[in-house]
């Protein structure tokens, strides 16, 4: 029986699955998935179409924020950028998905490098200012660059398309959505075996033992923000795709906060967290939509209070993990597994 | 003539920011947490006011001092249940938590007072007082007495008082401070206790100068972080500086820049202007810099 980590090769200590339950688990789950649309409800497929996305964005704000240690308040920002060059180049150039993606993750890639160069000389609360900044300034552009963004009015952006297929209705959106986030989380668990993700964790750690040790600071930082970048203009380009209608009101700052707050609450540092802080954040206005419908019956005003509730409820959530769970749903998770891998013996 | 009117004007909004600032400031000087709740705990003191002198029949000043009572309290219970666990976590914990709270009081005041605009009872008389040629309302110029009495308060406490020089002990180190007799937690207490004021006070001047009170008021704590940052987040004086220099220049910025980009200059150009002098200085005009050791 096994009762604890016995790793005898670097290649088991580097591997991404532990067991090889573990990875059929993985795959079985990806299979399941893949039925969902044809018996998912399109309310439903439209909430986990969000759920991948948001997915997808927390993985990269996770790389920068939790693998690099770089606070970042402009996800909503970079997000943003995103979803606006995809509307731009899906709308008057007409570009196919499999191009306006890569593009729209590139564009964000460089705008987040720009942004992310005040980290040569700012650190902690600073930087977190100064990505804050980011947020204002990409605001006020989108606001104001009527030709490209539409200015304060919205935008409309083409069903995502290739030659003769469209992706218009959200069970085709599925099955864009979903293999990209699952790309995209194996991508970034392998970025962390190699020595650019390494780089990343040293930095993190303490900056000057990482430049000591031959690490160089300031152009893994800018990769940093460069690849985190790049998912959340993924991620955007699909809001895009998702939303079909895009506005500067769509990406307010309290986006921004909600995922910091779903890397805080999936667990820093860990991929796995990110994309369950994802859909924890991302369920949560939806169950609460359902019990406040359930409960209007009995108070007539419940309904009215909706909009204060959820931001209370997220705000106590988030109080309550770090208080309580400072680590987050991935670590639960871990002690969870460790708990049946030795049942009943285990304690 | 256009020019000393908005510098007239960026000076006296300013001197708010200064005093918002100095919440901010306090906070960090004593615990290295920068409190994104302050805008709430502002916007809270205001309605708690407000509240207070709807419901009976009592002077402002009366109201004024129960809201003070009113923020003392809130601030040592919320350091107690909230940021005490946070002693020694990772600088975006801490961040997050304030984040947090700052959602929760927002949902409180939501659900209690609601979301419409509220009038604020005229508190100072709305004669303007004519300084030269340019006529000033007579709710910033006690805003700028009030801001002026608070800071010199505050530079004399944290100099000269027993409890102000324990604070700057046990922010310059916990462990230190603790072998020398000072309890951290009723520093802290007393830190977000003295936050809590501030931004009440703010919150007050706030509404009696507008007039009214609404969920807006929560947006003022965001702006007021880029004074703190530029002035240094753990200066007094920075405070002042920032405060005043943000003031300044959104007024000019808004004055002579929105015509031409057709409006949001004035959010923007304190963050751009913000950036270009962390570039230079990164940790703010008068902020200590930190030697790091490995």
């Amino acid at each position: 029986m096994r009762c604890g980590d016995f790793r005898t090769t670097y290649a088991a200590d580097a591997a991404i699955f532990e067991t090889p339950i573990s990875r059929w688990a993985t795959v079985g789950f990806l299979v399941a998935l893949a039925a969902v649309p044809a018996v998912a409800s399109t309310y439903w497929l439209d909430v986990l179409n969000r759920v991948a996305i948001a997915s997808i964005a927390a993985v990269g704000l996770n790389i920068l924020t939790g693998f690099t240690g770089q606070i970042s308040l402009g996800n909503a920002a970079f997000l943003a950028v995103g979803a606006y060059a995809t509307a731009a180049m899906a709308g008057s150039a007409g570009l196919p998905f499999v191009a306006t993606i890569p593009l729209a993750g590139a564009l964000t890639a460089l705008v987040g490098m720009v942004f992310g160069v005040p980290s040569l000389r700012l650190k902690g609360l600073y930087l977190a200012m100064a990505t804050l900044a980011a947020h204002f300034i990409v605001e006020f552009v989108a606001n104001h660059w009527d030709s490209v963004t539409g200015g304060v009015n919205w935008i409309s952006v083409p069903a995502a398309r290739l030659g003769p297929l469209a992706l218009d209705t959200d069970a085709k959106l599925f099955y864009l959505v979903v293999p990209l986030a699952a790309f995209l989380a194996l991508f970034a668990k392998n970025l962390f075996r190699t020595r650019v993700g390494k780089a990343f964790v040293a930095i993190r750690d303490q900056d000057i033992s990482a430049e000591v040790i031959g690490v160089r600071v300031f152009r893994y930082k800018l990769l940093s923000f460069g690849v985190s970048s790049f998912y959340v203009g993924v991620a955007g380009a699909l809001v895009a795709y998702q939303a079909r209608i895009i506005s500067p009101e769509n990406f307010p700052i309290t986006l921004a906060i909600d995922q910091l707050g779903m890397i805080i609450i999936g667990g820093l540092g860990s991929v796995q967290g990110s994309i369950f802080g994802a859909a924890f954040i991302t369920l949560l206005p939806e169950v609460l939509r359902l019990a406040t419908g359930e409960l209007s019956a009995q108070f007539p005003g419940l309904t009215d209070l909706f909009a204060p509730l959820r931001t209370g409820l997220f705000g106590l959530v988030i109080v309550l993990f770090l208080v309580f769970e400072p680590d987050g749903l991935a670590a639960r998770w871990r002690l969870i597994k460790a708990y049946w891998k030795l049942y009943p013996f285990s304690y | 003539m256009f020019f000393a009117q908005l510098v007239m004007n960026g000076l006296v909004v300013g001197s708010i920011y200064a005093l918002v600032a100095l919440g901010f400031v306090v906070i960090y000087k004593a615990s290295s947490v920068l409190n994104f709740a302050q805008g709430e705990f502002l916007m809270l003191g205001a309605y708690v006011c407000l509240a207070i002198l709807d419901a009976g029949r009592v002077p402002f000043a009366a109201a004024f001092l129960l809201t003070l009572a009113f923020s003392v309290a809130l601030g040592i219970f919320l350091e107690r249940v909230v940021l005490r666990p946070m002693i020694g976590e990772p600088v975006i914990s801490v961040i997050m938590v304030t984040l947090g709270l700052s959602a929760i009081l927002k949902a409180v005041v939501q659900c209690v007072w609601g979301t419409d605009t509220r009038p604020f009872p005229q508190v100072f008389p709305s004669e303007p007082v004519h300084f030269g040629p340019f006529p000033v309302s007579q709710g910033y110029l006690w805003s700028v007495a009030c801001v002026s009495v608070l800071l010199i308060l505050f530079t004399i406490f944290f100099k000269y008082t027993r409890e102000g020089i324990a604070m700057r002990a046990v922010a310059f180190s916990q462990q230190t401070a603790l072998s020398m007799g000072i309890s951290v937690k009723r520093m802290f207490a007393l830190t977000w206790s003295i936050a809590a004021v501030v931004s009440a006070v703010g919150g007050v001047l706030l509404g009696a100068v507008r007039g009214s009170v609404d969920g807006s008021l929560a947006f003022f704590g965001l702006k007021v972080v880029p004074v703190a940052i530029l002035g240094g987040l753990d200066s007094v004086l920075g405070a002042i500086v920032g405060g005043l220099t943000i003031g300044v220049l959104e007024n000019l910025s808004g004055g002579y820049l929105d015509p031409v980009f057709g409006g949001g200059v004035k959010e923007v150009a304190p963050f751009v202007v913000l950036v270009l002098i962390l570039m230079v200085k990164p940790y703010g005009l008068f902020g200590k810099v930190k030697i790091e050791r490995v």
